[in-house]
């Protein structure tokens, strides 16, 4: 393997070797993921775009690729950082290892990196831009310095449909937002309804003159504050039909409820988050994936519904008056626990209440 | 919702001796819940029969009861401590099969004792296999095809309808006793006979096997509020067909897809609500279709259990401890992550690294057996290792067993393999032993591929290929050579695992010397912190591991610090009393004002619990390993403490900076071992030793033999154990021990034989010992503490039930010593302080002396006193005596190792005056024959204890009933006592008939053996033939009708029909006592018994009695 090396924006270096599509240089915002299994469907979560992902399990690869546990047609992250990339994959499932399928992508990525001192000084430090490849640690300097990162920048449009599409057979009709969507969600949302998947500009009006039964606000990468278009869409359905959003979809609905987001020191990525229910104290061990969050206190027209127990920082919110609800981390899990699948009956069961005309439940 | 305020005291049971499947990680468990019921303010009474453990140490709980777990016995301690709740999750299968016996005994409802934890019904569900199918079934888990049976007829019909081939598992056991695999109906009849005998309630399951699958372990927690988590998935090298506990296992599990793994952890959930575990640990088990991913469970265990040990060192996240605050009220929620501080326990660790745990088993001890791993588990000990790879975990695993081997062969050891061709070393590596991940190294190495591996093992080509990753790197560095090393080139071999010690032999080089080239490339170990959570969150617990990586976490200490070193994995001849003086020592020390380091590898103790020490190293204990933590902590170092675990760090004393070992110097160590320089030392001191001497050779040893006669005991120098140790009664009996010496340590039959070679070898440095075997006398251990002002604290004085011949560890003893006459203690008392003295020991010190009686004429009996041996160090008695005087012998040791002196320690406190108490205290050995039923189960010099237990009563028969029946051997009431004497036995084994008639028992006895009663005027009611004769003692020893075997061996020679009977008493599980000497403290025992009754006290009235004497 060709040696290669990493440099954060700050100047700090690792070494290690070149894996996946081999560059010279890429460079991206780092962030790490705390999975132990999962690798696929991260690598393929949209809401990666713009970032390099570093994983804190160090083998990484073991089971290899299958084509089944792609949550979108491929790979938008900027690269992949691991400790020890399997070179033989061994699964029932697998067709293809990760290095083989990361290179057809044309995804870089780096191994042999001490992902764990990565992570400790992320943590301490910030998610930051880096630069990686087989180029000279000067080129590599530069390029990371010059990275601009994510913030303010509307990641969204690279991702999202250009055209609408339908999935799913269920006995409802939802308008899903697609701000980098997951398949999995898409799975779901397609056993409880007829899901019509539109691009994240998608005017609100027009939707509204054909109401559907709700509307889903998916998951995506980057700075919420870079999609205002999609922040005014969402302030004229409110009210109007049920909403139910995830992550990005949270940051957004919460923005249109006049909240206020901020960037969280490192995100929280990984698939053991404990996030406490506030209406029963149940603990749910969720799957996230997210760099920002919705200031306390900034919400005055709805609850606060879920909370994550290791830093406080707010998982779900709920409308007081309004049809609409989001959790900022990942119902849907792949990857992860499947603990807070509840919440897609909750979707279905606001969308039938509304429907019936009754009250919010 | 806070703990629970409705009780207010706490029963905890402990799981007894040690015993194969059951080992110290109860000692872990249970030590954590009593530290966390009494933080909480419950009042703890605990009940344990093992005197070796921390938790039963009278400060971890409130009324601490050393008394055999026994439904008697634990009835009237609640009788007398009325307790609110009983916990039985955390001492094991005993503890559990316990708690429901009392429970359908009617006690907890008699005395409103609640069970937590676990209820009755859930215990049922999932321990009684017909109702755990069902339950199963229920809620949609797969369970393989399988059926039940009572009967033996019953078995061969549910086999027919299952289809072969089948695996045996009988219902409420632990540890996988009396299971198997069977091929055919005929293998099936014989595995259900012992598995009905192995099911206390005479139930076994006949499964459809499905060997060759991958197996899976999750270990998961739940809540009352009915929050569930998975602490940790474990994966298994070994496919399904190897028990757990005898696997290779890796955490977290490496080759499933988070889609799989999901679907594994619902299904858990759904089997852990389902069996109604409401608060605390459960480990569930999974196998998984390597080629359509069909997934069944195969069981689930209701409470903590040696993977939940192993799960908790593992992710540093302590199940015992929590799941005792869940029992008691507490949510996870509730509970903060003790690492990070910040975060609550309700969470999933996610680690960043690999932990491989290794067994280590005993096979050389118990021959006859096959060496062959199965469904019953067969290993004494494990080690677990952590490296940032697979490959790097796996071979620091392997090196931490120190069965010789530095890792995964490139080492002398793997020479063993050479001999074979290809197709045999694929054959061989087809079934699993212990040598198998050596065999799949050696295959790669040769080229065969990781396809065919994989079909003739079902080893998963994941693993397969980490492996060939090792192989690869090998081949590399052999053709780079020594010479042309670069910085990188070190950091990649060392990355994969290499230890110095292997690539030197590689390169043949001497092992300092590429060390020193290494350092001088700038490749040095970086110590990483196992922390819960994959570096998201500042870890505050100081928990580490070495790779090699850009970036050393581990700081060293600000105060002076000392570094002990643990024992390793547990083996026969060093177990938990190790680990118990290494503990001893790091809270002594910590108390005294020291940071603490313990370095150890062994998953199962109390030792590598992160918050024992100040810091814990989980490393191998090698020279390389020790050295790097040395170096870390090297500021602040006032010492290393070699000498509290075993033999394993005692070894490299000699290679650590001398002026780093704290206690005894290496040298005094040294002169001890040395035969020629001790046998000087006891002479210069006037101290009798049997006659004896040293030999290389057989001429050497026929000449020693030549001059002090038969018999002779033969013993190789530098074991623990009384490894192949032997008493020869003429030449013939020499030649062939000595041959069979010259045959170890070569490895002709890999893995077998070769254990004396890995643990010293025999060579004109390590030669045999040869002296003469004193017949008929009493066996005498003394624990002692020398400070450097020379005082000498006298710790213990044991005396031995069983004669001298039997290993110590094997032999019952007593405290205070029954039968030594005041004058023969005075003499060992002198004794022991000279041989003191004159090593210059600093710490313990045991020395183990023969008494011998001796009539000359019409005069009064003389009684000799001959040293043994002595060992400047901790030994195995060491926490007995604690337990029985309240005496903390490790500690104060630990303290004078570094300085203090008795003195000082009594002003501190620390050392209490000795305390009269009007108990004794007896200490019995726990052999593991019920796992080996084609072994001998006569004792003799060669240890083969796995464990111990100790009886506490008022007088010795008491103390001894009470130490059989907690070594589960309970001493009958009535009945027919079968005696089958040697001649030289049958003047002691007459007077213990003569008791057992006299209280009320029936006797039946071999032919010899009854004449000689009746010459005497003793009755024997049944007289059986030998063996082939109708009714033969087999027979009658089988048939049921026994329920006492006395027999010992005839003069020593062949011995075939003694050892049929004694086996037939193994599979029978009638009491056999194998010495005359013990069938007489049976006698006393059983009588004593009668006549007092059953009583129960507490270590902390036993010594707080004690010290009221003494201030009248």
């Amino acid at each position: 393997m060709t040696d290669a090396l990493l440099v954060l924006a700050d100047g700090t270096t690792f070494e290690g070797e070149a894996m996946g599509a081999e560059v010279e240089v890429a460079t991206g915002e780092v962030v790490f993921n705390t999975v132990l299994a999962g690798y696929q469907e991260v690598i393929t979560d949209p809401s990666y775009a713009g970032q390099v992902i570093a994983f804190t399990y160090p083998h990484i690869g073991n089971y290899g690729i299958s084509e089944a546990d792609s949550e979108s047609a491929r790979p938008f992250c900027r690269g992949v950082i691991v400790r020890d990339l399997a070179r033989r994959p061994s699964s029932w499932r697998s067709t293809v290892d990760l290095g083989t399928w990361l290179a057809s992508h044309g995804v870089p990525g780096i191994t042999g990196i001490d992902t764990r001192r990565l992570t400790r000084h992320i943590r301490e430090a910030g998610s930051m831009p880096c630069a990686f490849g087989t180029a000279g640690e000067t080129t590599l300097k530069e390029a990371a310095a010059a990275e601009r990162g994510t913030d303010g920048i509307d990641l969204v449009s690279g991702v999202t449909t250009p055209v609408r599409y339908t999935v799913g057979d269920g006995p409802l009709r939802v308008v899903a937002f697609d701000y980098g969507i997951k398949r999995s969600i898409l799975r779901i949302l397609g056993e409880i309804a007829t899901v019509e998947v539109v691009p994240a500009d998608t005017p609100a009006p027009e939707l509204l003159f054909n109401p559907p039964d709700g509307v889903f606000l998916s998951n995506g990468p980057g700075d919420p504050g870079a999609v205002g278009y999609a922040v005014g869409h969402i302030g004229t359905m409110l009210g109007q039909v049920p909403i139910f959003g995830i992550c990005l979809g949270h940051q957004l609905l919460a923005t249109a409820l006049g909240g206020e987001t901020y960037k969280l020191p490192f995100g929280h990525h990984g698939g053991n988050h404990p996030v406490k229910r506030v209406s029963d104290d149940a603990v749910e061990i969720t799957s996230q994936n997210h760099s920002y969050a919705v200031e306390e206190g900034s919400l005055s027209d709805a609850d606060v519904t879920h909370v994550n127990l290791n830093d406080g920082v707010i998982e779900g919110i709920r409308c007081r008056d309004l049809p609409a609800f989001s959790v900022q981390y990942h119902p849907e899990a792949g990857p992860g626990p499947h603990d807070a699948r509840y919440l897609f009956k909750e979707f279905e069961d606001l969308m039938r209440s509304h429907k019936a005309g009754g009250g919010l439940y | 919702m806070p703990k629970r305020t409705d009780i207010k005291s706490i029963l905890l049971i402990g799981s007894g001796p040690i015993v194969i499947g059951q080992a110290s990680e109860f000692d872990y468990s249970g030590t954590q819940a009593c530290r966390v019921l009494r933080d909480e303010g419950y009042r703890v009474i605990l009940v344990n029969s093992n005197p070796a453990t921390i938790m039963t140490d009278p400060e971890f709980a409130d009324r601490t009861y050393v008394e055999p777990l026994d439904v008697d016995v634990v009835s009237a301690i609640i009788e007398r401590e009325r307790p609110d709740a009983l916990l039985p999750t955390l001492g094991g299968q005993t503890a559990l099969n316990l708690a429901i016996a009392l429970a359908e005994a009617g006690v907890l409802d008699q005395y409103g004792v609640e069970l937590i934890g676990a209820s009755v019904e859930a215990i049922h569900t999932a321990e009684n296999r017909e109702r755990f199918k069902s339950a199963m079934t229920e809620i949609g888990l797969a369970v393989p095809a399988s059926g039940f049976a009572y009967q033996l007829d019953e078995a061969e019909k549910v086999g027919d309808e299952v289809g072969y081939p089948v695996i045996v598992r009988p219902s409420f056991i632990m540890g996988g006793g009396g299971t198997g695999i069977a091929a055919d109906g005929e293998e099936l009849l014989r595995l259900a006979e012992t598995g009905l005998a192995a099911s206390p309630i005479s139930e076994i399951l006949i499964e459809k096997s499905i060997a060759g699958w991958k197996e899976y372990e999750l270990e998961v927690m739940r809540d009352h509020a009915d929050n569930c988590v998975v602490v940790c998935s474990i994966e298994n090298l070994d496919p399904m067909g190897v028990h757990t506990g005898d696997s290779i296992t890796v955490a977290p599990a490496q080759t499933l897809s988070d889609v799989e793994y999901q679907h594994m952890r619902d299904a858990a959930f759904a089997c852990i609500r389902r069996i109604g575990v409401d608060t605390g640990g459960s480990n569930i088990q999974f196998a998984v279709d390597p080629t359509t991913g069909e997934m069944v469970v195969i069981e689930m265990n209701p409470r903590v259990s040696r993977s939940s040990a192993l799960a908790s060192k593992a992710t540093g996240f302590p199940i015992a401890k929590i799941a005792a605050r869940l029992a008691v009220g507490y949510t996870l929620d509730e509970i903060p992550n003790d690492i990070t501080r910040m975060t609550p326990a309700s969470f999933e660790p996610t680690i960043d690294y690999v932990v491989t745990k290794v067994p280590r088993w005993a096979f050389e001890k118990f021959p006859g057996t096959s060496g062959v791993l199965g469904t019953r588990m067969q290993s004494v000990g494990e080690a677990m290792a952590i490296g940032r790879t697979f490959p790097e975990s796996l071979q620091k695993g392997l090196r931490s067993l120190e069965h010789g081997r530095w890792g995964l062969n490139c080492d002398p050891g793997e020479a063993a393999l050479d001999p074979l061709d290809d197709d045999e070393l694929v054959r061989r590596s087809a079934v699993a032993t212990p040598d198998r991940p050596f065999q799949l190294e050696a295959a790669l190495r040769r080229g065969i591929t990781v396809e065919r591996l994989h079909h003739a093992t079902g080893v998963d080509p994941w693993f397969l290929d980490q492996i060939a990753q090792i192989t690869e790197e090998r081949a590399w560095l052999a053709g780079a050579g020594f010479a042309g090393m670069t910085r990188r080139d070190w950091r990649r071999a060392k990355r994969l695992g290499f230890a110095d010690a292997q690539l030197a032999w590689l390169w043949g080089q001497d092992e300092g010397a590429v060390r020193a080239a290494r350092l001088a490339a700038g490749v040095r170990p970086t110590f990483k912190t196992v922390d819960t959570c994959g570096a998201e969150f500042e870890a505050t617990t100081p928990y580490h591991y070495s790779t090699y990586e850009d970036e050393d976490e581990a700081k060293g200490g600000q105060r002076p610090t000392v570094v002990i070193l643990g024992s390793g994995p547990n083996r026969i001849g060093q177990g938990i009393e190790f680990d118990y003086c290494c503990v001893h020592a790091s809270f002594a020390l910590r108390d005294a004002g020291f940071e603490t380091v313990m370095v150890n590898c062994n998953p199962e103790t109390v030792s590598t619990d992160y918050d024992t020490s100040d810091r814990l190293y989980f490393e191998p204990l090698t020279f390389e390993d020790v050295m790097n933590v040395l170096d870390v902590e090297k500021e602040h170092l006032v010492g290393v403490i070699v000498s509290l675990g075993g033999q394993t760090p005692l070894k490299l004393a000699g290679r650590i900076p001398t002026e780093l070992v704290l206690g005894t110097p290496p040298a005094a160590i040294d002169e001890a071992e040395d035969r020629e320089r001790w046998s000087a030392l006891c002479a210069r001191l006037g101290i009798p030793q049997p006659e004896g001497g040293i030999a290389a050779d057989l001429p050497a040893a026929l000449r020693i033999t030549g001059q002090i006669g038969y018999p002779a005991l033969v013993r190789p120098s530098y074991v623990l154990g009384g490894r192949a140790m032997e008493i020869v009664y003429d030449d013939d009996g020499l030649a062939r021990a000595m041959a069979e010496l010259a045959t170890f340590g070569s490895a002709d039959q890999a893995g077998m034989a070769g254990s004396l070679g890995r643990e010293g070898g025999l060579s004109a440095e390590r030669p045999v010992l040869i002296d003469r075997f004193l017949e008929d006398a009493t066996e005498v251990d003394v624990d002692a503490v020398r400070d450097a002002t020379g005082e000498v604290l006298i710790g213990g004085i044991m005396e031995h039930v069983e004669e001298a011949g039997v290993h110590s560890g094997d032999s019952a003893c007593a405290i205070p010593a029954p039968t030594l006459g005041a004058a023969v203690i005075q003499t060992i008392e002198g004794h022991t302080r000279a041989i003191a003295e004159a090593l210059g020991v600093k710490g313990l010190l045991n020395v183990q002396y023969a008494v011998q009686r001796e009539t000359v004429g019409g005069e009064p009996p003389r009684h000799n006193v001959y040293v043994i041996e002595a060992n400047p160090r901790a030994s195995r008695t060491v926490p007995f005596v604690a337990k029985a005087t309240g005496v903390p012998l490790a500690k104060v040791a630990a303290r004078v190792m570094v300085g203090a002196t008795l003195a000082a320690l009594r002003v501190e406190g620390v050392l209490k005056p000795p305390a009269p108490g009007t108990h004794v205290s007896v200490k019995e050995a726990v052999l593991p024959f019920n796992r080996f039923p084609d072994v001998d189960t006569l004792l003799g010099p060669e240890m083969r204890a796995t464990g111990e237990v100790m009886g506490i009563g008022a007088t010795f028969g008491l103390a001894f009933a009470k130490s059989q029946t907690a070594a589960g051997d309970r001493l009958p009431e009535r009945g027919t006592v079968f005696l089958s004497l040697a001649d030289r036995d049958k003047p002691g084994g007459l007077v213990a008939a003569r008791r057992f008639v006299e209280l009320g028992f029936a006797l039946a006895a071999t032919g010899g053996t009854a004449a000689y009663l009746q010459e005497h005027g003793v009755p024997v009611g049944e007289v059986v033939g030998k063996m082939g004769q109708p009714r033969s003692a087999v027979d009658l020893v089988a048939s049921g009708e026994i329920d006492l075997v006395v027999n010992t061996p005839r003069g020593r020679g062949p011995r075939a029909d003694g050892g049929y009977i004694r086996r037939a008493a193994n599979v029978a599980g009638v009491p056999c006592l194998t010495t005359a000497a013990a069938a007489l403290a049976a006698a006393g025992g059983i009588a004593d018994w009668a006549r007092h009754g059953l009583s129960v006290r507490s270590l902390q009235e036993y010594h707080e009695e004690g010290q009221q004497r003494l201030d009248l």
